[in-house]
């Protein structure tokens, strides 16, 4: 029989405003194994905490219920708490009344008798805890990058700067993301790859970072200081060890008709082609689909031109597996699929374009060498209009309901721009609100409208058209003056939505770490571990977790290198004791547990038994403690209930359920 | 039936007397001609005894289990089985519970089994002798003689037959020419049982589920129910009980049963085919069969070794759990 402490927090007024703490101390010193019950205002504190371990040593207890906030806030305290006083960690339950319970309800006298039934369930099933004592296991001095662009390569750089080995796994030919694509950076308009480029170069040539462009992350195994990644190497059909950059290649080739996707599809590339002048690394590649070589066999000019001997017409994809201690996502985001908000145009008119598509015609190596022109006629424009938030603070189906955050600073940027190389063009800006926090961000916006004379003008566009004169007419409202406007424009811009990757709800599953609703992958806490999943050894940098601009993705990036950097540095790991193992009397050896384990965790063993009147030889799971991670999968496929996990025993769950039926 | 019959016995015994194998499953007639039981046969005597003929429904792969465990050392045991019959042994390979390389499979052809029941539906009593003439029954009986149609006779699973293929066997003796059969939708009562208001569905499972007496027949006799210890004779699991004490663990006893074997059950229909009752208890696991076919594509327990379920695989394109409240389930 255990002697079970319980300990019920106020949690200052959090809990004890709406759950009578003293009631709950009361009702739960007759359930069966408790021999102690206290309240205390702060238990998390040192006198919180000294108050656990006097009572452990003067009524000798083996078990602790301490009734407070998540196990996720402090589970790991009061674990540290008992076992200083002499007591397993893992005797330690916490019912957790102020998430579930306090900060939910509003009755007190609900709350009050919700406490007490969660409470009842954790001394329920203290009554059926175990000591268990934790393994260790060894970290791979390794860290795995996927994404390269401005988050992941801050991380990695940062990492590979502290003295580990970095990989960067990218998914297209060359590493620099979308910041390659922009060309001034807000609010201190210095050109994007000016800043850009010599960290591609840095990270490039730095000596403990290795770059896999052009390729992806396939499988991932194993768990926290031991992931085994296989990395998929897209076949590119140049040999990237010859290959110079010289770019004969990319000029001679016949092929026109490939969308240059650095231009955001504006203009057009060969089928072999370098992303862009600055890439990293400079080396050609060849799109399978436009390649007149695999339509139809015969060219093969850019073979015969390539001085070097580097393209491989039969190159494969190559698999590789590497080793890792930590992985940050960086995953980045694309912008939103602008087609389906047609009341703009956008598919149908080509001056109504993305702001990222305009980052490409202002920028010297954009598709008008850096010229503001219509890409209907290439003419000269008058009148810009520039429409905020489509898709974002969306509540439709269509839309996202967040706030893309960089959309009124790029366009202010834009607009700022505009006016200052071609003053006689008119730019008007339709914006719900406009939103500049942010270290001189909001001076920046009021330049733009007091200085440049940008014409701010708050509502949204309901529809824009094309007149007979091939210009666009935008309706829109004016909410200020509280009336139905008509503008006859050149272009449209639209400030689109910024989502995450395509790629990263596969990445995620991999991972098994958690996204939200939109995507965007999930922080272990919003506020205290901005940089972690809550997935151990799985970090977050940059727009993968949420919109963010430079600045703060560069930021979020170091934050999750010294995260990374301070798991590297440790030589052992404690692992999780909570792990399963099969009633080997019960087990069938059918294969269950094996296929749905994530980890790999269990194989067979062919075992003797003694049976009545023999021995019998049968098949039974093995767990490896070191590979289980505690998931439980294999607990609830098991068909005949062998499999069990310790410190979630099936009985101990039961026990739960039914102290909270009771 | 006949013809396959002597091939069978044939082969066996030149199987058995070569050494290939040391025990045969197969069936033998019990006290009545359609009270057909599985037998093991050790002797070319005891083979003569083995029949093969219209009332042999039983599945006979789950014997093998306790089979393997049991055999000799360098034994091996000859089963016969029926094209529907090899998806529950595949199944079986792929759960491990059985050795392959212990037994030998004889592939035997079929025409579709007949049910008993059905028959005596059609007011025959007191029957002594049938005699199969293909596509009807000759029946005698202490009242005088009774033809029945075939095809109105067959055993559930028969109607919505799998096909004639065997999906494992060592040899295939199926000497016949094939008939043409029309085949059911075997999911057109479990779209009929959808179909009812949540209270018809409730009234029209109390009332079948009520009639059980829980025999075990349905579990024993099931090729996907082979645990070691089942929940229901465990103490630990919770569940364990030997009796329906009331309405709750009637259905409960069923319930967690169609659980455990979905994604594992082949649809061989042997739950329905044994129950003493009636139950139709195959409608529980077409109901899963059909679910995990919407949800997850069309699979077929046990169409071929080493074939992964959907239950136990991921796969991106598998239903959200959304799935339930988009079926209108919360």
């Amino acid at each position: 029989m255990q002697r079970i402490g319980v300990f019920v927090c106020w949690c200052g007024s959090n809990i004890a405003a709406t759950v009578d703490v003293a009631k709950v101390v009361e009702a739960v010193r007759n359930e069966p194994g408790v021999c102690y019950a206290q309240d205390y205002q702060y238990m998390c504190s040192e006198a919180g905490q000294g108050l656990i371990k006097t009572a452990i040593k003067e009524h000798g207890l083996t078990g602790i219920v301490v009734c407070s906030c998540s196990p996720r806030m402090h589970e790991a305290t009061f674990r540290k708490t008992a076992e200083a006083a002499g007591v397993n960690p893992y005797m330690v339950e916490i019912a957790n009344i102020r998430e579930h319970c306090s900060w939910i309800h509003k009755d007190k006298d609900e709350a009050t008798e919700k406490a007490i039934i969660l409470a009842r369930a954790a001394i329920a099933k203290v009554n059926l805890n175990a000591p268990l004592q934790p393994g260790e296991s060894a970290v791979v001095k390794r860290a795995l990058v996927i994404g390269g662009g401005i988050a992941g390569l801050q991380s990695a750089i940062d990492i590979a700067d502290a003295g580990y080995k970095v990989d960067i796994v990218e998914k297209s030919p060359t590493i620099g993301g979308k910041m390659a694509q922009l060309d001034k950076t807000f609010p201190t308009l210095d050109c994007a790859a000016c800043i850009l480029t010599p960290k591609m170069v840095e990270a490039a040539q730095h000596p403990n970072i290795t770059l896999y462009t052009y390729s992806e992350v396939a499988e991932v195994k194993g768990f926290v200081g031991n992931f085994t990644v296989k990395i998929k190497k897209k076949a590119r059909f140049v040999d990237e060890t010859k290959c110079t950059g010289c770019a004969v290649c990319t000029e001679k080739c016949p092929s026109r008709k490939g969308l240059n996707e650095f231009n955001c599809g504006l203009n057009k590339r060969g089928a072999v082609y370098i992303p862009f002048a600055q890439a990293v690394p400079n080396v050609a590649v060849i799109d399978q689909t436009q390649c007149l070589h695999f339509k139809t066999g015969k060219c093969g000019i850019c073979e015969k031109n390539c001085s070097a001997g580097a393209i491989k017409f039969d190159q494969q994809d190559e698999y590789l597996e590497e080793k890792y201690g930590a992985i940050v996502v960086a995953t980045g985001f694309q912008i939103t699929d602008v087609t389906k908000f047609d009341e703009f145009q956008y598919t149908k008119h080509p001056d109504v374009i993305t702001s990222l598509e305009l980052e490409r015609i202002m920028n010297a190596a954009g598709p008008t060498k850096g010229t503001l022109l219509r890409m209907s006629n290439m003419e000269h424009p008058k009148d810009i209009v520039f429409i905020q938030c489509v898709g974002s603070r969306d509540n439709t189906a269509r839309g996202k309901t967040y706030c893309s955050k960089i959309c009124c600073m790029y366009t202010a940027k834009h607009a700022m721009l505009i006016r200052e190389k071609y003053p006689d063009v008119n730019v008007h800006v339709f914006y719900i609100d406009v939103r500049t926090p942010g270290k001189n961000f909001d001076e920046f916006y009021r330049r733009a409208v007091e200085q440049y004379n940008v014409d701010y003008i708050k509502g949204m566009v309901g529809k824009v058209w094309e007149n007979a004169d091939g210009r666009l007419t935008v309706q829109a409202s004016d909410l200020i003056s509280n009336e139905q406007i008509l503008l006859d424009t050149d272009m449209v811009v639209l400030a689109a939505a910024v989502e995450p990757s395509d790629g990263v709800k596969n990445i995620a599953t991999m991972l098994t770490a958690s996204i939200d609703t939109n995507n965007f992958l999930t922080e272990a806490h919003p506020k205290l571990r901005p940089v972690e999943s809550p997935t151990a050894g799985v970090f977050l940098s940059g727009v993968c977790q949420g919109p963010k601009d430079i600045p703060e993705t560069v930021s979020q990036a170091g934050a999750a290198a010294i995260k990374v950097v301070g798991l590297l540095a440790k030589d052992k790991l404690v692992t999780n004791p909570c792990t399963a193992g099969p009633d080997e009397m019960m087990c069938n050896g059918c294969s269950t547990c094996a296929n749905v384990c994530p980890y790999g965790a269990i194989d067979y063993v062919d075992k003797e038994f003694r049976i009545p009147g023999g021995v019998e030889v049968r098949r039974v799971a093995r767990v490896n403690g070191a590979l289980c991670q505690g998931c439980g999968a294999c607990t609830v496929a098991c068909p005949s209930g062998a499999m069990d996990l310790k410190g979630f025993s099936n009985r101990q769950i039961m026990a739960e359920v039914d102290a909270i039926c009771k | 039936m006949q013809k396959i019959t002597g091939l069978a016995k044939k082969r066996i015994l030149e199987l058995l007397a070569d050494g290939t194998v040391t025990k045969v499953l197969g069936w033998v007639p019990g006290d009545f001609c359609y009270d057909v039981t599985p037998a093991y046969f050790e002797t070319a005597e005891e083979v003569e005894g083995m029949i093969y003929d219209s009332f042999c429904g039983a599945n006979l792969s789950k014997y093998l289990i306790n089979g393997c465990k049991t055999l000799e050392e360098g034994g091996k045991i000859l089963v016969l089985l029926k094209p529907c019959d090899t998806y529950s042994f595949n199944q079986l390979l792929n759960e491990h519970r059985i050795d392959r390389d212990k037994i030998y499979v004889i592939g035997v052809g079929c025409k579709g089994m007949a049910d008993i029941e059905k028959i005596k539906a059609q007011g025959v009593k007191g029957v002594t002798k049938i005699i199969d003439n293909g596509d009807t029954f000759e029946i005698k009986t202490i009242y005088g003689d009774k033809t029945v149609a075939k095809k109105d006779v067959l055993l559930e699973k028969c109607l919505s037959c799998k096909g004639k293929e065997h999906k494992a066997f060592d040899e295939v003796i199926d000497p016949e020419p094939e008939t043409e059969q029309e085949i059911k939708d075997r999911f057109e009562k479990v779209k009929e049982v959808e179909a009812m208001t949540a209270e018809e569905r409730y009234n029209f499972w109390s009332g079948e589920l009520s009639k059980c007496i829980r025999c075990n027949a349905c579990r024993n006799i099931c090729p996907a129910c082979s645990c070691m210890k089942c929940v229901f004779d465990n103490p630990r699991s919770g569940v364990a009980s030997k009796a329906n004490t009331d309405t709750f663990e009637e259905k409960m006893f069923h319930i967690i049963r169609a659980f455990h074997v979905a994604g594992r059950c082949t649809d061989c229909g042997e739950c329905s085919r044994v129950c003493p009752q009636g139950i139709p208890l195959h409608l529980l696991n077409r109901k899963f069969i059909k679910d995990i076919n919407e949800f997850y594509g069309d699979y077929q327990a046990g169409e071929e070794e080493g074939q992964r379920a959907p239950l136990v695989n991921f796969d991106f394109e598998d239903v959200e759990p959304s799935i339930v409240e988009e079926k209108g389930g919360n």
